[in-house]
């Protein structure tokens, strides 16, 4: 069947009940009530230490078919998931299906476990690195399902995504549970993405390396929501931990993107006091937080909060007092944790506030202005960040398509031409977000305002930005590039990419043959 | 002189295809596509290739397309040669040393324009001591000289002196280049602020240009564009006070009075040339509301 | 002008340039062209075709063409492929385009 925006949605996907299409944006509302897990007791003078990842598995008892979820605050420093999944290797569990918010490199070990047969179904929001090559190649017979930040959470919450055993990486933990992430040596900042697990999941396991006198102080993971406490030598590295964030792009195409992004910002009246904004850590997001900035410093500017992923850059602003508050679902460098852990208005937030949409109001609802990449655009708005353009996933909505859904002005930074690539093209090879919560799209060569928005599209030409239409755009890149042959995909779906609000938006076919190859 | 607006001319290395394409996008008032100091003598011949599909193929929008060539005592002849029929708006001449190189040049371009082709401008690079000293004679060595372009860090070696920020050991140099331009009613184009990361040092050292009369400056990174513009660009008050001399001409003019005033400072002819000048610029840049000349 | 004097080579394997060799091709071997790209789904047969054409219109027809492309232009495309014939020792009718 067609989903709204026209994408053939399979009736039946292995291992979703019930396949619910894509009807818009906000169409489709809730209808269930949240779950719960089986109430428990632990009475007084009971330990929950175990002694070993082995004996919690013995102790739960963790058996075939079992959902075991993670976090990814430790990114491509974790280590509790792979040692996680060598224990279940070890025990000869099979059938597993692992629901990690975030796929990176360090998690190579998944593949020869899916292999094996110890993990045949994965439920992730991104994935990058050798997984998601060897998933784009076929690697699980179920489809791996694709959900948003916000999604995953509702998800969780909604009981769609039922966790028996959450493994929670705790950089700090007491004896009886209770967990932050801002101390000890593999400190990561907030442990947002994992409030969800620890809140519905039947049973849920804290494993850290640094174990404190009880009780811990602050706290983020409560003991009253765990049941055993592990500690192991090592959680995950350090290095690979607090380096999220990138330098400042110097390179001067996008610098101008990001210079015309912010005066989007600007030309849009949304700079003012109160202003809220979100932006990523990759070089091009940096840039226009700083050109954002120095339109704020130069009007004497104070903002209400920045949202997200938090880098030491926002972290300065907040100390400028640019902006009042910091809401942090996610911190990426050093700064931001040193800053969580002392400042009283830089504020850990969970999954579920930061961005799902089945409650009574996420923050990303607040936004006025988002700044987001795309690895490709079609002329109808709706953007890919799940493949590139050779078919292969490299990506992920991540937060993408809750803050596009929440924000004011919802602008997408991309370079007309990525190499020889036209960023716009006929249709998406897979749509991630739609088209009608992208509001802008800045390039080096023009500026795009989706025809929804033509309020905003007369405050950008009045302020002499070059505006564009879409369909200009993309034959402007196709004059200098020459047209691009798309890129036939096989048939087998390897992936399924849902929507925040739980229905599907597309699916992921497998890459014939290699992704750069030899004639 | 020359109508043609030079704020700003941005240096686009000849060897380097990801600047050559994209090159148009920066909003520079001019392109100077380099065979010289950016390209290594074994690569000469790889970069006129580049340099003229460039021409050919990419769209520098309302940019002008310049070529700096390499000096006359090494390739120049070959630049030309392989350039010219490409159509660019101008060459860029390197090491120019009296007017005699200058009528050398057109010579060459002569031979290699085609017929129907816009004469291809020159601009003259003056970075010796001899070029100072001959700066007037090369400026009107020929109608196709239309600016002087002034390249501080070869003229500061010749000097045998040590390049600053502050520029001291440039000032006459400067000051000669602007001098020669206007007497000769060419441009004068200054030498390019190198430290990329030094936002006020480039602020700092276009104020400067634009006050000892320099009508742009060249560039080696996109990022300078805006600041250098901003610099160059008539302000609003320049705009306001330029609309009020005129009107107060006009309308000295409707009384049949031969002699105005504005705030007690007598009207004379090269105020109004001033104001005059202002305005088209202003048009041309379109910050001028409403319809005014 | 059937063929080539030497091997050649022009370009580099930066970002949006493409790396070029040239060599003379045994009797009656064609044109043979061997091409790795980075965007060799998108634009594969486009680059072929563009050396192919340069290589026609220069008049050889015994030549061995090696090209790794880091998504160049058309127009760059030519540019090192003329180079790096000139290089070659190829007698060019006129200069240039």
């Amino acid at each position: 069947m067609k989903n709204a925006l026209g994408r053939e949605i399979p009736e039946k996907i292995q291992g979703i009940a019930g396949v619910q299409v894509f009807a818009g944006a906000f169409a489709t509302p809730p209808s269930m009530n949240r779950q719960a897990p089986k109430v428990k007791s632990v009475r007084p003078g009971e330990s929950k230490m175990v002694a070993s990842l082995a004996e919690v598995f013995a102790q739960i008892p963790v058996t075939d078919g079992m959902t075991l979820s993670f976090h990814h605050h430790f990114r491509n420093g974790d280590g509790v998931v792979n040692m996680v999944l060598a224990t279940a290797a070890q025990l000869g569990l099979k059938n597993l299906k692992v629901a990690l918010s975030s796929v990176f490199p360090v998690h190579a070990p998944l593949i020869k476990h899916a292999e094996n047969g110890v993990v045949t179904a994965l439920d992730t929001n991104y994935m990058s690195g050798p997984v998601a090559l060897a998933v784009s190649q076929g690697l699980f017979e179920t489809p791996v399902l694709m959900r948003t930040h916000g999604g995953r959470s509702r998800a969780i919450e909604c009981g769609q995504l039922k966790i028996d055993v959450a493994f929670i990486a705790a950089p700090a933990a007491d004896e009886y549970g209770n967990s932050n992430g801002v101390q000890g040596p593999a400190a990561c900042g907030s442990l947002g993405y994992a409030f969800p697990d620890a809140q519905y999941a039947n049973h849920v396991v804290v494993v850290t390396d640094y174990i404190v006198e009880y009780p811990l102080s602050p706290i983020s993971i409560p003991q009253t929501k765990v049941d055993y406490v592990v500690k192991v030598a090592c959680v995950g590295d350090p290095k690979g931990i607090a380096s999220g964030t990138t330098l400042i792009t110097k390179e001067p195409v996008g610098l101008k993107i990001a210079e015309n992004a912010a005066k989007v910002i600007q030309a849009a009246g949304l700079i003012k006091n109160g202003f809220s904004f979100q932006t990523g850590a990759g070089g091009a997001s940096l840039a226009t937080a700083a050109f954002v900035r120095k339109m704020m410093e130069k009007n004497n500017i104070t903002g209400s909060f920045a949202l997200g992923g938090i880098t030491g850059y926002m972290v300065d602003m907040l100390e400028k007092g640019l902006f009042k508050k910091l809401l942090d679902v996610q911190g990426f460098d050093l700064e931001a944790m040193q800053s969580m852990a002392t400042n009283p208005n830089h504020l850990e937030i969970g999954a579920d506030f930061y961005a799902s949409p089945f409650n009574a109001g996420c923050a990303v609802n607040k936004l006025d202005a988002v700044i987001l990449g795309a690895t490709e655009m079609d002329i109808d708005f709706n953007v890919n960040v799940v493949t590139g353009s050779d078919g292969v996933i490299m990506g992920g909505s991540g937060g993408h398509a809750d803050a596009a859904a929440g924000a004011k002005v919802t602008i997408i930074v991309a370079n007309l031409l990525r190499g020889r690539l036209p960023i716009i093209v006929d249709k998406v090879l897979t749509i991630t977000t739609p088209g009608e919560t992208i509001d802008v799209l800045v390039t080096e060569r023009g500026i795009a305002v989706n025809p929804r928005r033509m309020d905003l599209k007369a405050k950008l030409v009045a302020a002499g930005l070059p505006v564009k239409e879409i369909g200009e755009l993309k034959e402007l890149a196709e004059r200098i590039a020459g047209i691009p042959k798309q890129i036939k995909m096989g048939k087998k779906i390897v992936a399924v990419v849902e929507y925040r609000d739980g229905t599907i938006i597309d699916v992921v076919r497998q890459v014939e043959g290699l992704s750069s190859c030899e004639a | 002189m020359d109508e043609k607006l030079r704020r700003s001319m941005l240096f686009l290395p000849g060897n380097n295809p990801v600047m050559l394409q994209n090159g148009g996008v920066f909003g520079a008032d001019s392109v100077i596509l380099d065979l010289e100091d950016a390209v290594a003598p074994t690569e000469k011949d790889a970069a006129r290739f580049l340099i003229a599909h460039a021409l050919r193929f990419v769209d520098y929008g309302d940019s002008e397309t310049v070529i700096r060539i390499n000096p006359l005592d090494t390739f120049a002849s070959e630049d030309i040669k392989a350039i010219v029929p490409c159509r660019p708006n101008a060459i860029l001449v390197p090491k120019v040393e009296g007017a005699s190189d200058i009528q050398t040049v057109v010579q060459m371009i002569r031979a290699a324009e085609q017929p129907n082709q816009i004469p291809v401008k020159i601009i003259a690079l003056l970075e010796t001591p001899r070029g100072i000293i001959e700066a007037y004679q090369i400026a009107k060595a020929d109608p196709r000289v239309v600016a002087l372009a002034f390249g501080g860090e070869d003229y500061t070696a010749g000097l045998g002196a040590i390049r600053t920020k502050e520029g001291k050991e440039i000032f006459t140099a400067r000051t000669v280049v602007v001098n020669a331009a206007a007497a000769a009613d060419v441009q004068s184009i200054d030498t390019p602020y190198t430290d990329a990361n030094d936002e006020d040092g480039l602020l700092a050292d276009t104020l400067l240009a634009n006050q000892l009369g320099f009508k742009g400056k060249m560039s080696i990174n996109p990022r300078q564009i805006e600041v250098i513009h901003g610099v160059f660009n008539p302000s609003r008050h320049e705009i306001y006070w330029a609309q009020q001399v005129i009107f107060a001409i006009h309308k000295a003019q409707g009384e049949g009075s031969g002699v105005t005033s504005l705030n007690g400072k007598m009207i004379d002819l090269p105020i109004v040339n001033r104001a005059e000048r202002i305005l088209r610029l202003a048009q041309l840049l379109g910050l001028l509301e409403g319809a005014e000349s | 002008m059937g063929s080539l004097l030497k091997i050649a080579q022009a370009g580099t394997l930066e970002s949006s340039d493409i790396m070029i060799t040239v060599a003379p091709g045994p009797q009656d071997s064609g044109i043979v062209i061997e091409l790795q790209s980075i965007v060799m789904i998108q634009y594969g047969e486009d680059i072929r075709r563009t050396l192919a054409t340069i290589v026609g219109e220069m008049g050889y027809t015994d030549i061995y063409i090696k090209a790794l492309d880091r998504g160049a232009l058309d127009c760059t495309i030519r540019a090192r492929a003329l180079t790096a014939l000139r290089r070659a020792g190829g007698v060019f009718k006129e200069d240039i385009v």
